[in-house]
């Protein structure tokens, strides 16, 4: 296992629900909790992963998507069972797609 | 084969409880922001999840209060360790206090998490007493499988401890599953790679006629919902009567079949026509040859 913390800048609104969960962990997949909390308007991000020694990636695929949805106030958590940048992309998009619907 | 629209087997546990429930009544308890994830697991370098694979929480099905557990069968196969199992304890001991319609549980599940050995064999025990704590306080206890674990282990076990079983022909209700039994008994004995077999054996239509689930449904989220509606606010007897009662039906089903090689052989014994057009059956079909077996519990 690795643990990996990420600060980001904030760059948008706060969200409109207090949290979302998406996906669940296994192999080459993980779950994403999305909350908001009162970061002064930054972003943090806890990874806990089960393949060491990619934390640049991770700090690349969270960059691109904290500047692709202008997130402020947000905490990631991340359970991950091995997944590809891609499929964490993925899961992080519609956990930031749930926690921005007021109406969900 | 139609797909159904709302799949209850693809569903997560989480949308498995939103198709349930009345929409917007869910309530969590220990959800995953609260953090209650697994003790033993980091120690092994495994990942955990937030809510150790398991949901549960309350909330109302056509207006009647219920308690609700639905086991996420993608984290370590459904598995249940030490925070899991005590979720659902915890959920079932919940029933004395709120005395709730019925307690829901939603299996998907291989049974115990071995990586926590002793904490998930306990675990397994402290759940099945809560279980019958909760029909012994009257609140109907309904179990629901049909997800891409089944149900196996000591989860089985509770499982056949509750009031009713709800299941969609994808599910099965077994203690050891196929490669364990290959792998005690020899693969002459039970090949574990014959789907067909598996299910003749363990699946929902065979549990179905002899007697061990009490409703078959299409895999429908929707489906599910009405027949479990049908169960809520209705306990079985839990008294020495009915467990006597079980026992001689326990009885005469060995004396009956002990000879039956093939789950086919059961059913043309149980009064089946047909036994091979059995497994081809959707579930309409299936319920009418239920009906026409004058169904119930043999």
């Amino acid at each position: 296992m690795e643990h990996l913390e990420f600060d980001y800048d904030g760059t948008g609104e706060k969200p409109a629900r207090a949290l979302a969960l998406a996906g669940v962990v296994g192999s080459g997949n993980l779950e994403v909790l999305i909350e908001a909390a009162d970061l002064g308007g930054r972003c943090a991000a806890v990874v806990d992963t089960s393949v060491r020694g990619f934390g640049e990636t991770w700090r690349q695929v969270l960059a691109d998507f904290f500047a692709r949805h202008g997130l402020s106030d947000v905490r990631v958590s991340i359970n991950d069972g091995g997944a590809t940048p891609a499929v964490v992309s993925l899961r992080l998009d519609q956990a930031a797609a749930e926690i921005k619907d007021a109406q969900a | 084969m139609r797909v159904a629209r709302h799949s209850f087997y693809e569903a997560t546990a989480r949308k498995r409880i939103d198709g349930l429930l009345d929409a917007g009544s869910f309530r969590e308890f220990c959800g995953p922001a609260a953090r209650i994830v697994s003790p033993h697991l980091p120690a092994l370098g495994m990942p955990v999840a937030f809510d150790d694979g398991v949901v549960v929480g309350e909330g109302t099905i056509d207006g009647r209060p219920v308690l609700v557990a639905a086991q996420e069968g993608g984290f370590m196969g459904g598995a249940v360790g030490e925070v899991h199992g005590a979720k659902i304890t915890g959920l079932l001991e919940r029933a004395l206090d709120v005395k709730p319609d019925a307690a829901i549980l939603l299996l998907d599940t291989g049974g115990v998490r071995l990586h926590e050995a002793n904490a998930g064999l306990v675990a397994m025990g402290e759940i099945q007493r809560a279980a019958l704590s909760a029909r012994h306080a009257g609140v109907p206890v309904i179990v629901a499988i049909g997800g891409k674990n089944g149900c196996y282990g000591g989860m089985s076990i509770v499982a056949r401890s509750c009031d009713w079983i709800v299941a969609s022909e994808e599910g099965r209700l077994s203690i050891s599953g196929p490669e364990v039994i290959e792998t005690v008994e020899g693969i002459e004995e039970f090949d574990a790679q014959d789907r067909a077999l598996v299910w003749r054996t363990m699946g929902a239509k065979h549990r179905r006629l002899i007697g061990e689930i009490d409703a078959l449904v299409a895999d429908d989220v929707e489906a599910f919902r009405t027949a479990i509606l049908g169960f809520v606010g209705r306990p079985r007897p839990l008294d020495l009567d009915a467990l006597e009662a079980e026992h001689e039906m326990l009885s005469r089903r060995l004396e009956r079949f002990w000879d039956c090689a093939d789950g086919r052989d059961v059913w043309a014994r149980l009064g089946v026509n047909d036994p091979a057009s059995v497994p081809a059956l959707d579930a309409a079909g299936f319920n009418g040859l239920v009906d026409a077996l004058s169904g119930g519990r043999p």
